[in-house]
């Protein structure tokens, strides 16, 4: 089976960037390179001083050298979480 | 005239088929650590899991919502897979195995290649 992103298109993902950052959005369409459309995109930024600030974003593409991971959202768990009282540092950057 | 003999070189992507449906534990390259089913690999080793947990959730609460996720190749450190699961023999023997060259092929062993499997 090969691990495509078929699945996830028209779905709420978590997209982690190779530079630590976390964008949710709703996934249109990706390439062989993972390329992606995010649609309703917003950037989650995370403190330890500060709740969860949500950048919103619009119609993104996200290129595929820059993603770590493509995650699917589940809906239920993300609607109960306060982000407001969320305390994290912010993921690392990827080093190769 | 080259009068090349090659045998097929170890493939990883077909290996990790063989892990389909077990458990696996990836480390990334940001150091997040997240262990979950093997549901596919492709030709770049781009994995995706199923049925996720992150390691040390409590530092990530940025994924604390994600069941299954694609995990890009690029970004991979480590696939930690069961030592129950893997015929340790049986890989190392498998990469060990060499393309074979007509006329270049040197008369002094070169270097095994090494396999290691975590629990």
């Amino acid at each position: 089976m090969s691990a495509s992103l078929d699945a996830l298109v028209n779905k709420v993902v978590t997209v982690v960037t190779n530079d630590g950052r976390n964008i949710v959005g709703n996934l249109r369409g990706f390439d062989q390179t993972t390329n992606l459309i995010l649609d309703d995109c917003h950037e989650r930024v995370f403190s330890t001083t500060a709740g969860v600030q949500q950048e919103v974003l619009g119609l993104y593409i996200i290129r595929g050298d820059n993603i770590a991971i493509i995650g699917e959202l589940d809906q239920d768990v993300d609607s109960q979480a306060d982000l407001s009282v969320v305390r994290a540092e912010p993921l690392k950057p990827v080093a190769h | 005239l080259l009068g090349l003999a090659t045998m097929a070189t170890f493939q990883f992507n077909s290996f990790f088929k063989t892990l389909i449906g077990k458990e696996i534990a990836v480390e990334l390259k940001n150091d997040v650590a997240l262990t979950g089913t093997l549901h596919s690999v492709d030709q770049y080793l781009n994995i995706k899991l199923t049925d996720v947990q992150v390691v040390d959730a409590d530092r990530f609460p940025q994924l604390s919502a994600m069941k299954n996720c694609f995990i890009r190749g690029s970004v991979i450190r480590y696939v930690q897979i069961p030592a129950a699961e893997v015929d340790t023999e049986l890989l190392q023997d498998a990469a060990r195995q060499q393309t074979k060259d007509g006329p270049s092929s040197s008369s002094t062993t070169s270097a095994p290649a090494t396999a290691t499997a975590s629990a």
